[in-house]
C-alpha cells in the first residue's frame, strides 16, 4: 500500500531523527568520576595564555624540544581569551591537558575540582619560592607549579626627567617625595605619572601602606581597614592635583604605551614593560626603581600564573614531566631572555639577576610582594573595585572601600 | 497503486506526506534550537560550575535562586543587572527612533526620482551595513580617540572635546548639571537615598554614559542603511496613482507624506522598530570590542553581563537567568509595541479609496 509504506518510512525517520538526537546527548551526559590513565607516548594538548609573539614562540620551541626528547608529542595554541576558551572546554569535557592559570583566577579553578594537585609530585617542588607557592595553595594542597612572576616597580623617562630639571636625587623612595617629585614635574608642564586604573597597579599603593583587600588566610574580608583608606586617599590626592592620570585619560592602552609615547615622566608597570619598550619604543631611555615606600615600609605587587593540568586529563603523568621540563631552570631563563618574565626558582634567581642586572629593583620586589586575592568568586567583585577605582578622582575613597567590602565579605562567606 | 488512494480518503496521505516535508526542519529546528534553549533553561535552575555536561546527578537543582538574586537579594549580582538594564535601556531609547527617522529619511532621499545618482547613494547609504561591526567599531576607536578626528575637528571650533571611551558621566547628569539645577558632586539627596531594585532614584537617570553615546552614534550610523532598504522597498510598493490622486487632491508635500505615504508604510514601521528593538536589547559585539563593560559599568548591557557572569565568574546558571530576563524583556516589549501600532485608523484609509474610486 503506498500510503502505508509512507508512514512506515515517516515513522522510521522519525525515530532515527530521534535516536540522533538522543544519541548527540547521550555523550555529553555521561559523568567522568575517575578518567583512564594512558601509559607510553602522550599526545598533549597545551593551551597557553601567551603575551605575544615571542612567548607563543618560546613555548612552541621548548614543547617541540620536550617532545623529540621523550618520544611524546605536544601541540601548544595560543588562546585568545584564557578564560573563555577553557571554561567553554571545561563545560564540554574536553580540556586540554596542561594550561595557563592565572592566580588571580586560580582559586576557581580549584574550587571547582578543575585542577589536577599535582605539586607535590613535582621533583623540583622544593625549589620554588615559597611566596608563589603559597598562591597556588587551595585547601593545604599545592596544585601547580608557578610558571614564572613578575613584580610592579616605577619607570622613569631619563630624557623627560632631565628635560624637568631633575637629577638621580629626585627619584622618590617615598610617597612624600613622590608627591614633592611629581609637583616638580607638573610645575614643568608634564604629566608626571600613569598608572593603570586597576587593583593590579593601585592595588600596590594598598600594600604600601600596610592594608589588603583580604586578611592574609583569605578567610575575612579587611577592605575598609584605616590602611586602605590612607592609600586610596593618598592616590585620590595624587589624581586631583593632576599628578597621576589614567592611561585612557592620555589616550592609551595601558601604563606602558603613554610611557613609552611621552606622555607621562613616570609609569608603575611590570617586568613585562621591557619587552613592549624594546619593541614599540626602541629609541625611548628609561631607569627601572623600586617602587616608593608607604608608611607601612616598601610594598609592590606579584603577578604569577601556573602551569595547570587538568583533573580530566588522560596523560597526568606524562604532563606531570612536561612541567618538571618547562619550569627547569635552564628553560626558565631561556623565557626570561625570550619574553622578559622572572623565572620562579630560587636557584635559577643568581643565573637571572647575573643576565639581566638592570632588573635589580623587579627581583627585589619578590621580598615584599604581595599575591592577587586568592579566594573563589572574586572576579566579579574585584572588576567592581575596579569600576569603583576608575572613578575615583571624583569618588569618596571610604564609600568606595565599604562598598568592597560588602562585597568581598558577601562573596567569601557564600 | 495510484488508485488505493482514493480509498484512504483523499487527504489521508497529504497529512504524512506533509510531515515527511517538515520533518527536516522539525528535526533541525529541534535538535539546534529548542533543545539548546531548554538546556539553558535547565541551567539557569541549576548550580552548574562548568565543570563536565550539566546534566549529571551530581549537579545541583537550585530552583529560582540564580532568578531571584537578579531581583530581590541586595548584592552584586543584583546591581550589575540593574546597571545593565538601565544602560540598555538608555541606548533602546535613543537607538530605535533615531534609526528609524533617519532610515525613513534616507529612503525618501533616495527614493526621489529626480536624484542624480540614486544608485550611488543608495550603495553609500547601504555600505556601514553590509562592512563587519568589529572593522566598524575599530575604526570609531579611532574617530573617538582622545586626539581622534572628532576631537581635532571640534577642536577648530574651539570646543575641548570630552576623553570619550574614559568619560563615564551621564548625559542627563552632565545637561541637568549644565542647567545649574543639581551639583553632580552632590546630588540631591531626595534622589541618593532612594532607589529601586539596588540603584538610587540619581543612578537610574544618569542617562546613557559619553562612552554610550559614542556606541549609539556607531550603532544608528551602521544600521539605519538596512532599515533604509526596508522602507525603500515599501515605498517603491507605493502605487503612483495614490500620490498622483492626492496631488490633484492639492495635498502639499507635508501632506502627501503624512496622510499617503506614511500609513502605507505602517507594517514597514511595524517591522523596522520591532527589529531595532530586539537587536538594540542584544547589543553585545559592539561593547565587546570597543569597551567591555567599561568605563565605570556604563557600557555593560545585559547580554555581555550574561556572558561574563558565565565565562569569567563560571556562574553559568545566573548568566543564562540573566538571558532568560532578557528574552522575556524582548517579548514584552514587542507585544506592547504591537498593541501601541496595532490598526486604529481604519476610518481615514476607507475615506481614501472610495475617494480613488470615484476619480479613475
Amino acid at each position: 500500500m503506498f500510503h502505508s509504506r509512507l508512514r512506515r518510512t515517516a515513522i522510521a525517520v522519525a525515530a532515527a531523527g530521534a535516536l540522533a538526537v538522543t544519541s548527540a546527548c547521550g555523550s555529553g551526559f555521561d559523568d567522568g568520576a575517575t578518567t583512564e590513565q594512558s601509559s607510553g607516548p602522550a599526545a598533549l594538548q597545551v593551551l597557553i595564555g601567551s603575551s605575544g609573539e615571542a612567548e607563543t614562540k618560546a613555548v612552541n620551541d621548548a614543547a617541540a624540544k620536550w617532545a623529540t626528547a621523550t618520544g611524546n608529542t605536544a601541540t601548544v595554541t595560543p588562546a585568545q581569551d584564557l578564560s573563555q576558551q577553557l571554561g567553554q572546554a571545561f563545560a564540554g569535557d574536553s580540556p586540554p591537558d596542561v594550561f595557563y592559570v592565572d592566580a588571580s583566577r586560580f582559586a576557581d579553578y580549584a574550587s571547582v575540582g578543575a585542577l589536577e594537585p599535582y605539586g607535590d609530585k613535582l621533583a623540583n617542588k622544593g625549589d620554588f619560592y615559597d611566596s608563589l607557592k603559597q598562591t597556588f595553595t587551595y585547601d593545604g594542597k599545592f596544585y601547580c607549579a608557578p610558571k614564572d612572576f613578575s613584580t610592579l616597580a616605577l619607570q622613569v623617562n631619563t630624557d623627560l626627567w632631565t628635560k624637568a630639571g631633575l637629577t638621580d636625587a629626585d627619584l622618590p623612595t617615598t610617597w612624600e617625595q613622590l608627591q614633592a617629585t611629581a609637583e616638580k614635574i607638573k610645575a614643568k608642564g608634564l604629566t608626571p605619572l600613569v598608572v593603570g586604573d586597576t587593583r593590579d597597579r593601585i592595588g600596590a599603593f594598598l600594600v604600601q601602606a600596610g592594608g589588603w583587600l583580604v586578611s592574609t588566610d583569605g578567610k575575612q574580608a579587611t577592605a575598609d581597614s584605616p590602611e586602605n583608606l590612607q592609600a586610596l586617599t593618598y592616590f585620590q590626592g595624587l589624581q586631583k592635583k593632576g599628578l597621576a592620570v589614567f592611561p585612557k585619560q592620555v589616550d592609551a592602552g595601558w601604563g606602558g604605551e603613554a610611557f613609552g609615547k611621552g606622555k607621562a615622566v613616570m609609569t608603575i608597570e611590570g617586568n613585562w614593560i621591557k619587552g613592549a619598550m624594546a619593541n614599540d619604543f626602541p629609541n625611548v631611555k628609561y631607569t627601572v626603581h623600586e617602587l616608593p615606600a608607604g608608611p607601612k615600609g616598601k610594598g609592590t605587587l606579584s603577578f604569577t600564573n601556573c602551569w595547570g593540568i587538568s583533573a580530566k586529563s588522560k596523560f597526568k603523568d606524562q604532563a606531570i614531566k612536561f612541567v618538571e621540563a618547562m619550569t627547569s631552570v635552564d628553560q626558565q631563563l631561556a623565557y626570561a631572555k625570550a619574553f622578559g618574565v622572572m623565572p620562579s626558582l630560587k636557584t635559577a634567581k643568581d643565573g637571572y639577576s647575573q643576565q639581566f642586572p638592570a632588573d635589580g629593583p623587579f627581583v627585589t620586589g619578590a621580598d615584599y610582594a604581595h599575591g592577587p586575592v586568592n579566594a573563589p568568586k572574586m572576579d566579579s567583585v574585584l572588576s567592581d573595585f575596579d569600576t569603583q577605582l576608575q572613578k575615583l578622582a571624583t569618588g569618596d575613597p571610604k564609600a568606595v572601600l565599604e562598598r568592597v567590602q560588602k562585597n568581598v565579605a558577601a562573596a567569601l562567606g557564600s | 497503486m495510484f488508485g488505493s488512494r482514493r480509498r484512504g480518503g483523499i487527504r489521508g496521505n497529504e497529512a504524512v506526506a506533509g510531515w515527511l516535508f517538515v520533518a527536516p526542519v522539525v528535526v533541525i529546528l529541534g535538535l539546534f534550537l529548542l533543545l539548546p534553549i531548554l538546556m539553558a533553561l535547565w541551567v539557569s535552575l541549576s548550580g552548574w560550575n562548568g565543570q563536565g555536561s550539566p546534566f549529571r546527578d551530581d549537579v545541583p537543582f537550585v530552583g529560582a535562586d540564580n532568578y531571584t538574586r537578579l531581583f530581590t537579594q541586595d548584592g552584586l549580582a543584583r546591581e550589575n543587572f540593574m546597571t545593565s538594564i538601565r544602560n540598555n535601556a538608555y541606548y533602546v531609547l535613543l537607538v530605535v527612533p533615531a534609526q528609524t527617522v533617519l532610515a525613513l529619511g534616507l529612503a525618501l532621499v533616495v527614493n526621489r526620482r529626480v536624484l542624480r545618482g540614486r544608485s550611488f547613494f543608495r550603495t553609500a547609504f547601504y555600505f556601514p551595513s553590509v562592512t563587519s561591526s568589529v572593522a566598524i567599531s575599530v575604526m570609531f576607536l579611532f574617530l573617538f580617540a582622545n586626539t581622534g578626528a572628532v576631537n581635532s575637528l571640534l577642536s577648530v571650533f574651539g570646543l575641548d572635546g570630552p576623553q570619550w571611551f574614559a568619560d563615564p558621566r551621564g548625559l542627563l547628569h552632565l545637561t541637568l548639571s549644565g542647567l545649574g539645577l543639581v551639583d553632580p558632586a552632590h546630588p540631591p539627596a531626595a534622589l541618593t537615598d532612594s532607589g529601586l531594585l539596588g540603584l538610587s532614584w540619581w543612578e537610574w537617570l544618569s542617562g546613557p554614559s559619553v562612552a554610550m553615546s559614542t556606541i549609539i552614534i556607531l550603532v544608528v550610523w551602521t544600521t539605519s542603511g538596512t532599515f533604509m532598504l526596508m522602507f525603500l522597498a515599501a515605498l517603491q510598493d507605493v502605487p503612483v496613482q495614490l500620490e498622483e490622486a492626492s496631488l490633484i487632491d492639492g495635498a502639499g508635500p507635508w501632506q502627501r507624506l503624512r496622510y499617503v505615504t506614511l500609513p502605507l508604510l505602517k507594517p514597514t514601521m511595524f517591522l523596522v522598530i520591532t527589529l531595532g528593538l530586539i537587536s538594540t536589547w542584544q547589543v553585545f559585539d559592539q561593547i565587546y570590542v570597543m569597551s567591555q563593560g567599561n568605563p565605570a559599568k556604563t557600557t555593560l548591557t545585559p547580554a555581555y553581563l550574561s556572558y561574563r557572569t558565565a565565562f569569567k565568574d563560571f556562574e553559568y546558571g545566573s548568566g543564562a537567568a540573566i538571558s532568560f530576563v532578557l528574552f522575556l524583556l524582548i517579548v514584552v516589549l514587542t507585544l506592547g509595541q504591537r498593541w501601541v501600532m496595532r490598526d486604529r485608523d481604519r476610518v481615514p484609509r476607507t475615506r481614501l479609496l472610495p475617494t480613488r474610486t470615484r476619480r479613475s
